[in-house]
């Protein structure tokens, strides 16, 4: 939509991604972290919500937290960060000032490099620190008519990361891109749900148009209320219109804050520079710094899994289609679990895109599911070298996992008693010419040059014979058929 | 002697109860009494919670009747309004606060009541413990019992006041800048505050967060140092206090202070020192050398930047800690707003005092864009100087000996208008609470009538030492020629 204007504008996008972290308890209490699904201000105590006389301590976890996605962002980790006050009033707010990071944050100066139609492009990690969650506000009409906010405290005080990235990037597919690999990384290492959905992840943009050739300014728009990455990508390519069409018009930007809405797909301002706030921050006296050591930074390292980029490079280089692998690795427990398989003795290429496709549709299918996978991986592995023997078809392989998952029978034993596979040579003939004769269309197409024929006519035999057919008998079987009609 | 168990220290009432001489219940009722009698004209205390003292104190005597005993099973102390109380309205001596019931005890509480002590009540304070005077209260000033037309000194004047009134046996305060030690010289009291980091502060209703220090007023050294004890140590709540082990306070005073080594600093014997309180300290300090201790001069050159480096740090940090205080969740609620802002500026409007304003006002402003380098990180930078004073002259001296305030108590209402005047009764137990040190009052004489104290302030978490000087002076002062205090004249 804004192709003319793109060669002639340049665009500049930071994103700020605040983060829930998956931890016990909460940032600086001992109230349980995960208060989903419970009654609003259920998980409190005085230090939550900000009762006279209480005081902060550090959650390790969330330390350890950050810590680690600093990590897997390629940051430094100073020795030493300390926790500030974030001084604003809002009704969400308990203490009417936030505990947060300033100027001495846990992470800095890291990179994550996003990949687009092919192409990667860094963009810079300016810091992630640690901070604390605010109450939910959810504002209501009263049964008298009056307009009302309820408060629901459980959400204050939990433990959120914000991510603050360089404005490095330059489109709304680099910035979906960035959102979306950094949900699976986050999900990778285990530190947060990142579920946009349930609030859980979080992105606010910062965006600014330049004419090209012109020296990049100050002058940005923070664009909030995006709640997925579609949103995010509609958001910016909303912006980048409307500021250039200002810059076009000759027309001013203005530094403000902007709400993305969803219904009418703009943005709209919600508070201009002279509004904006002025934080006071200062360093949280109840709070002594925090002493990094390296060998808490060290033993951190060293117990991070291999990050999805290397993992998925290894993958194809043994030849997975780089297609499946990309869809893998968004899912951490489903490529340990394939790279067990794989290590039971599938192949590579075999076993990615089996699991990605035909294993991860019976897998969600199963009712009751746990977080553990109940199949050891070494039986999907024999499964899958049936099937690579032709012992098994594709149709049949499918049937046998949802006996696998349904009865927890080892693969070859569920084959073993399904009987063997129909290969005598005249049964198959039979059903073959059967098939050729209730099919002309699909015949004509073969003649047609329509390779997808081919794989209809086999379908029609697999079905008749209820999958028990070997494919590559049947294929040279019809092909032979159809050559000497 | 019944009827004069309110005159007792606590180590000679907990002999007392030990012996079977008399009971808790006894003894409590005995202060409750006193309380009723002279409270109306003193005005120590916000709150007397006279049924949950005696019930606590029956469960002593039944404790100790079953062969139980605890450091301070029995005794009964009050607690400044700043301590958090659960069940028990906590106030700060603020309306912003009126009508809150915790729902916790601050872990100081908690001590004292897993030592045994029976909690008489909370006691008056200047609001959110600012001011020098006890008459920032929001509810009512507190008077010196000396006489009653002076101040107590603030802002633990009720406890100080209480103390020195008899209407305990000893109080917790809290010190940010002199609120333990001021009040206990113009009451003529023992006043301690240790060092920063060596009493939990959970639950203690924060001023200024990096110089809050709860502090114990009681009528002799003994009895701080057996106070201290149960008091002092790590607590996993508050993580600026200091994991250092805590020594057998009461066990060490054996009065030797032979080979002590005295500081004296020219920057606190200068201009604006009352003579006579001069004269007093001065003599304290050669009963100290009396006894083997040896003076010598010091410099602390950075004592004069201590008043404005403390009015910038304690009221930025204060700013941020009384932001909570809304009227949305407890104390003050106001119905009639229509919206958050307007009742917020209502309750505020209402519920903070001048005192409290103005500091929010000096808060805010040092620490608003563009002045927070030229204040707020200023002041941190002299503060670092200021300690560092300290630490150069703790390589030569042991203690340091000092007055607590420059003239004894002044009027009700003499400094009132004038917050730069009351600011300056403070301005020599700043540098102490600036730089986090430990530092005591022990009354050494009198001045028209009125007490005054000699301060000593020692190194980090060296309270022994500083209890062992005080005590030893204490034993070699005796029993000073008192007046007869104005709550005790016919």
């Amino acid at each position: 939509m804004t192709t003319a204007s793109a060669t002639a504008y340049r665009v500049v996008i930071g994103l700020e991604t605040h983060v829930q972290l998956r931890t016990q308890s909460k940032m600086f209490c001992g109230c349980a972290a995960d208060y989903a699904n419970a009654r609003p201000n259920t998980h409190v105590c005085p230090v939550c919500l900000g009762m006279p006389g209480v005081l902060p301590v550090i959650n390790r976890e969330a330390v350890d937290h950050t810590i680690r996605t600093g990590l897997a962002l390629n940051c430094e980790i100073p020795e030493y960060a300390k926790f500030d006050r974030k001084n604003y009033a809002y009704p969400d707010l308990m203490k009417w000032y936030q505990i947060s990071q300033y100027d001495l944050p846990l992470c800095i100066n890291g990179h994550f490099d996003v990949e687009v139609d092919g192409a990667t492009t860094r963009v810079g990690i300016t810091r992630v620190h640690l901070e604390e969650d605010t109450a939910r506000l959810t504002h209501v009409t009263a049964a008298d008519g009056a307009p009302a906010s309820l408060i629901d405290v459980n959400r204050s005080g939990s433990p959120l990361m914000e991510i603050v990235s360089e404005p490095d990037i330059r489109t709304p597919a680099e910035a979906m891109a960035y959102g979306e690999k950094l949900r699976a990384l986050l999900r990778w290492i285990g530190v947060s749900t990142a579920n946009m959905e349930d609030g859980a992840l979080r992105i606010d943009a910062n965006i600014s148009v330049w004419p090209q050739g012109e020296p990049i300014g100050d002058v940005k728009v923070e664009v909030k209320n995006m709640n997925s990455f579609r949103a995010l990508g509609r958001a910016l390519a909303f912006e980048i219109e409307r500021q250039t069409g200002r810059r076009e018009r000759g027309e001013a930007i203005e530094q403000e804050t902007r709400g993305w809405d969803e219904t009418s797909g703009a943005t709209r301002s919600q508070r201009t520079k002279e509004y904006a706030h002025d934080y006071r921050y200062f360093p949280e006296p109840d709070l002594p710094p925090l002493h990094v050591t390296r060998q808490r930074v060290d033993a951190l390292r060293a117990a991070l899994p291999r990050m999805p980029d290397q993992v998925a490079a290894d993958l194809i280089q043994q030849s997975a289609p780089e297609a499946d692998v990309a869809e893998l690795v968004q899912d951490r427990p489903l490529t340990d679990y394939t790279l067990a398989v794989i290590e039971a003795g599938a192949s590579a290429g075999e076993a990615v895109t089996w699991i990605v496709h035909e294993f991860r549709r019976a897998l969600n299918a199963q009712p009751n599911r746990g977080a553990a996978i109940p199949i050891p991986p070494a039986e999907i592995a024999s499964l899958l070298t049936l099937r690579a023997k032709g012992s098994v078809s594709s149709t049949m392989a499918g049937e046998v996992l949802d006996e696998m998952f349904a009865t927890g029978k080892a693969a070859e034993d569920i084959v073993q008693a399904r009987g063997p596979q129909i290969s005598g040579q005249d049964e198959l003939l039979a059903i073959a010419r059967l098939v050729i004769q209730e099919n002309p269309q699909a015949v004509q197409d073969y003649r047609d040059g329509k390779g997808r024929a081919l794989q209809f006519l086999m379908g029609q035999v697999m079905r008749i014979t209820r999958g028990k057919a070997n494919p590559k008998a049947v294929s040279e079987l019809i092909r032979s058929e159809l050559e000497s009609a | 002697m019944a009827d004069e168990l309110y005159l007792l220290t606590l180590h000679a009432a907990a002999r007392g109860l030990r012996s079977g001489t008399f009971s808790s219940v006894e003894l409590t009722r005995s202060l409750l009494d006193r309380i009723e009698s002279v409270d109306g004209r003193v005005g120590a205390y916000l709150t007397v919670t006279a049924d949950l003292a005696l019930e606590q104190a029956a469960d002593a005597d039944t404790r100790r009747a079953s062969g139980r005993d605890g450091p301070l099973l029995g005794l009964p102390i009050a607690l400044k309004d700043v301590l958090s109380t659960a069940g028990v309205q906590t106030t700060c001596a603020s309306r912003i606060l009126e009508g809150f019931i915790p729902p916790y005890d601050a872990t100081a509480v908690t001590r004292l009541k897993n030592a045994g002590a029976v909690t008489l009540g909370k006691t008056n304070m200047d609001e959110f413990a600012m001011g020098s005077s006890n008459e920032h209260s929001g509810y009512k000033p507190a008077r010196n019992p000396w006489n009653l037309d002076k101040v107590p000194g603030g802002s633990s004047g009720g406890s100080a006041a209480a103390v020195a009134a008899d209407e305990c046996l000893a109080a917790l305060g809290s010190d940010t800048g002199g609120s333990v030690r001021q009040p206990a010289a113009l009451c003529g009291c023992v006043g301690l505050k240790p060092t920063y980091g060596r009493i939990s502060r959970f639950g203690l209703i924060a001023f200024a967060s990096s110089l809050d220090q709860i502090g114990v007023l009681t009528k002799d050294v003994t009895d701080a140092a057996l106070l201290l004890g149960v008091l002092a140590g790590h607590d996993p709540r508050d993580s600026t206090s200091a994991d250092e082990p805590v020594p057998e306070y009461g066990g060490e005073l054996n009065g030797d202070i032979g080979g002590l080594r005295i500081g004296v600093a020219p920057e606190y014997f200068g201009e604006g020192l009352d003579p006579q309180v001069g004269d007093s300290v001065r003599a304290a300090i050669d009963d100290l050398r009396g006894l083997g201790a040896t003076e010598r001069e010091i410099s602390l050159p950075h004592t004069e930047y201590a008043l404005p480096t403390y009015y910038v740090i304690a009221p930025s940090e204060a700013s941020a800690n009384l932001a909570r205080y809304n009227g949305v969740k407890y104390g003050l609620s106001d119905p009639q707003a229509t919206d958050v802002d307007e009742m917020m500026a209502r309750i505020r409007g209402r519920g903070f005092g001048s005192e409290v304003k103005r500091r929010i006002m000096i808060g805010t402003f040092a620490l608003s864009s563009g002045y927070y380098d030229a204040y707020y990180v200023r002041a941190q930078k002299v503060r670092t100087l200021i300690k560092s004073d300290f630490e150069t002259a703790f390589q030569d001296v042991d203690v340091i000996a000092a007055p607590v305030v420059p003239s004894p108590a002044f009027d009700l209402g003499a400094k009132l208008d004038d917050p730069v005047a009351m600011y300056q009764s403070d301005i020599m137990t700043l540098p102490a609470s600036l730089a986090g040190l430990p530092c005591m009052s022990i009354p050494c004489g009198f001045v028209d009538g009125l007490p005054v104290g000699l301060q000593l302030i020692a190194p980090p978490f060296a309270e022994s030492r500083l209890l062992q000087a005080a005590r030893a002076y204490e034993r070699a002062r005796g029993n000073l020629p008192a007046p007869l205090k104005a709550i005790d004249a016919a």
